[in-house]
């Protein structure tokens, strides 16, 4: 076993302590879980993971990581059920939200318990009780370790895209700030995202929310100002996008279209993906947006879809026509700061001052994001 | 693996159960008979409960025991009865839940494996 590792990675200390560690592990599982069908590759499989937690830790190993994941070692097959398994029972739906967040990130990604705590600006203690809570109960209730059956397929990939995306945006909105000091969600989601599509080649979803998500990291730097303040996509520098990253999102989403199982991370991804071809905020295709936008109310009828609906028809169809469509969200989304703020440039568009500064203040009272908060007070004057 | 599946209702509902005239409530009893006859062969208990205004709790007070009229679990909504199961796992157990026909909520507990003999 320390052969293979050792051909993977050229390396033979590291390889030798991965198997090691592997061992550790087993004599500390496989007493109270029983021994696997087949310890070999049970061990293979840990040290493995082992290694890839060790690359991702240090980034001098970042090219390593690449051989790794590209190396072809026997069993393979079995090592990338193996993975699935993990990521299935990381997000089984009988675990709470956060628990699926905090074990994904530790036993799938390879965090520690302390970056997961710095990313989610929380202690250590309170990640590795959620991480202990959640090993219990599947331990006690018997979630069982398996890729579901083809029948329950849909929902549980719909439960862990959603734990990615979640991931994802944590991280991705972040204010510039903050980011200084948390580790890079964004990064991690992303990563976990292309592992669900090199197992699951076949699922659109999971290569529509990889698009999505290489869409939105393409355009992260301009974001943000120089001072940290928040830029609008109206406002962005476009040739500060990442072209690369872009070319391969759409390449990702081509990949998804051609299997014809339109879903929601697939419709968002050809939004962004729409605002990326744009050259210029003036040359959007509000028509195709508002289309896509018109395909997701169907699958997901959401006041929140509505209201991005609302925003781009804005663009298409005026201020005037759209303002009673937004009006008719309110009971839905009046404790949505983004509700009030797309309000507030409705009535300001109509001349309606005095309403817009009211919507606005709303808006401000609303998010505790500091470079929103920043955004919405710049407007207030 | 044993789970016991307990039936949850509104309150609401429960009363709306009740006062149900005797015809329309056998009719209502149809689709939950053959959950049981679907499922029977994994079933390996359970009861429907009678209403909530016929539970007595005995509360505990400093260790001395105090007989109370109603149900200890407070809040909008009643256990109706419940169903001990035997099965794989978990996602069986959740497969019969996502099967109950009355709606409501059903609520997933597996019972302590002491590692004794099957009785």
């Amino acid at each position: 076993m320390t052969a293979a590792l050792v051909r993977a990675l050229g390396d033979f200390d590291l390889a030798e302590e991965l198997v090691q560690e592997a061992l550790l592990e087993a004599v500390e599982h496989w007493p109270r879980e029983g021994i696997p069908d087949k310890p070999g590759a049970w061990l293979l499989t840990t040290a493995r993971r082992k290694a890839v937690d060790q690359f991702r830790r240090q980034a001098r190993f970042r090219e390593k990581l690449a051989l790794l994941e590209g190396a072809s070692m026997r069993d393979d097959t079995a090592e990338g059920d193996d993975r699935l398994r993990l990521i299935f029972t990381c997000c089984h739906p009988a675990l709470s939200r956060e628990a699926q967040v905090a074990l994904t990130l530790r036993a799938v990604a390879g965090l520690t318990t302390t970056e997961i705590a710095r990313a989610f600006i929380t202690s250590e203690a309170t990640i590795a009780q959620r991480i202990v809570r959640a090993k219990r109960k599947i331990v006690d209730a018997k979630i069982p370790y398996r890729v579901p059956a083809a029948r329950d397929m849909g929902e549980r990939l719909e439960e862990v895209l959603a734990v990615l995306y979640l991931m994802f945006n944590e991280g991705y909105l972040a204010t510039a700030g903050e980011r200084a000091s948390r580790r890079d969600l964004a990064e991690d989601a992303v990563w976990l995202a292309g592992l669900m599509v090199r197992l699951m080649p076949e699922e659109p979803e999971a290569l529509g929310l990889l698009a999505l998500m290489r869409l939105h990291l393409a355009r992260a730097d301009s974001r943000f100002d120089n001072d940290g303040n928040l830029v609008l996509l109206q406002d962005q520098d476009r040739s500060r996008w990442d072209r690369e990253r872009i070319a391969s999102a759409l390449a990702v989403l081509q990949r998804a279209a051609a299997l014809r199982r339109p879903g929601q991370y697939q419709l968002q991804a050809a939004i962004a993906a729409c605002h990326t071809e744009a050259a210029s905020w003036e040359a959007t295709d509000w028509r195709q947006i508002v289309a896509l936008y018109d395909a997701l109310l169907e699958l997901m009828p959401s006041p929140v879809v509505q209201l991005n609906r609302a925003i781009a028809r804005r663009y298409r169809d005026g201020a005037a026509s759209t303002l009673p469509e937004v009006d008719a969200l309110r009971e839905a989304l009046d404790s949505y700061y983004l509700f009030h703020a797309t309000r507030a440039e409705l009535l300001r568009d109509l001349g309606r001052d005095a309403e817009a500064r009211a919507a606005l203040a709303r808006a401000l009272e609303l998010t505790a994001n500091l470079a929103e908060r920043t955004l919405l007070q710049r407007r207030l004057g | 693996m044993k789970y016991v599946l307990l039936f949850g209702e509104t309150k609401e509902r429960a009363k709306q159960w009740e006062s149900m005239p005797e015809a329309q409530r056998q009719a209502a009893y149809a689709p939950i008979n053959q959950w049981f006859e679907k499922y029977g062969s994994k079933i390996t208990g359970g009861h429907e409960l009678q209403p909530e205004r016929t539970a007595t709790t005995v509360k505990f007070n400093n260790g001395k025991p105090v007989v109370t009229d109603g149900p200890f679990i407070e809040g909008k909504e009643s256990i109706g009865g419940y169903a001990e199961v035997t099965v794989a796992d978990l996602d069986e157990a959740i497969e019969m839940a996502k099967g109950w026909p009355t709606g409501g909520l059903v609520e997933v507990r597996p019972v302590v494996d002491r590692g004794e003999p099957q009785r």
